[in-house]
């Protein structure tokens, strides 16, 4: 089992995914985001940062880099693909997940633990959690507002795309626990194969209690199981 | 092939809530400019491009702005073309 690790000029949660990786025992690799071949891994990973200085929109720029053309392929042949806060953005520029960010409604950059509901356990990076279980991972981001048209919400809804939700610790979604202003809650989700995931909040800090969590440690297990179970390569 | 320069503007959709515009917006009120009824931000964006006319011009910056500049998602673009001169 080998993630790979794209890594685009302002990446800055690369390593962060690289020990996630080593916490649950699976190899992993760095790709440059101007390499044009990911053969050879199980799984792919775009991580947070700043690509490309996030200049003109999150991810704009960075769903150009060459090596988008092959996580594209990938994604498309069915292999797992995990976008975490930039990116899940960047899937979100490529086309590969709809949708996309604005500016957080209370226009801070929000650094903090918040709680989500987990409403889709059947992806890659998903099907060790309990569906309805509520999780503690960290966000931090600036530009979190899930938007997408009425068309497109309505479809990830009726075909049970949404991932994620900022939820109360019991669950309930209410206004109060939406960090960012996204439309129905929506922290992360899921293209219609289910083999692409996004999400903003980063699972990856929350990997060894000594982070201050494990909450995070079934995302890894779970794509790591998903390719024992017949992954590509 | 001639010079032009192209004046890009992106705004988002008028159905999307511009917090950035309130704010301002909110600025203005509280300096006494009570007549203000809005206020939306959006991006200027200067592109100096070579093409053979203005038609071909003005076809390479609606390409590049729907396909960069601009995300048509949340966002709408407009823009003006003319030729530069050197002087």
């Amino acid at each position: 089992m080998k993630i790979g690790i794209v890594v685009f000029p302002g990446s800055n949660c690369d390593r962060d995914i690289e020990r996630a990786a080593e916490v649950v025992g699976s190899e992993s690799g760095f790709i440059w985001h101007k390499d044009k071949d990911v053969r050879g891994y199980d799984a792919i990973v775009l991580p947070g940062g700043f690509a490309h200085g996030d200049y003109l929109r999150c991810g704009a720029i960075a769903r150009f880099s060459p090596v988008m053309d092959a996580v594209s392929e990938f994604a498309e042949g069915g292999g797992p693909v995990l976008g975490i806060c930039n990116g899940f953005q960047t899937l979100l520029e490529s086309g590969l997940l709809p949708g996309a960010t604005l500016r957080n409604t209370g226009l801070r950059f929000i650094c903090r633990p918040q709680k989500l509901r987990i409403d889709n356990v059947n992806t890659p990076f998903t099907h060790l959690y309990k569906k309805g279980e509520v999780l503690d991972f960290p966000i931090a981001h600036a530009e979190g507002n899930y938007y997408a048209d009425p068309d497109t919400i309505k479809l990830l809804e009726d075909e049970g795309r949404i991932v994620f939700r900022y939820a109360e610790p019991d669950g309930s979604l209410t206004e109060a626990s939406n960090p960012n202003g996204s439309m129905h809650n929506i922290a992360g989700i899921t293209n219609k194969t289910g083999n692409v995931v996004g999400l903003m909040p980063h699972p990856e800090r929350v990997v060894e209690s000594i982070l201050g969590g494990t909450d995070g440690l079934r995302v890894f297990k779970s794509v790591m199981s998903w390719c024992g179970k017949g992954g590509v390569r | 092939m001639k010079s032009y320069l192209a004046k890009v503007v992106v705004t988002l959709k008028p159905s999307i809530l511009d917090p950035q515009g309130v704010a301002v917006r909110t600025g203005l009120l509280s300096m006494g400019y009570s007549d203000v009824d809005s206020v939306r931000l959006g991006k200027f964006i200067e592109v100096r491009l070579k093409a053979d006319d203005e038609a071909a011009a003005r076809a390479m910056v609606d390409e590049i702005s729907k396909k960069l500049l601009a995300n048509l998602v949340m966002e709408r673009y407009e823009f003006t073309v003319a030729e530069e001169v050197a002087k």
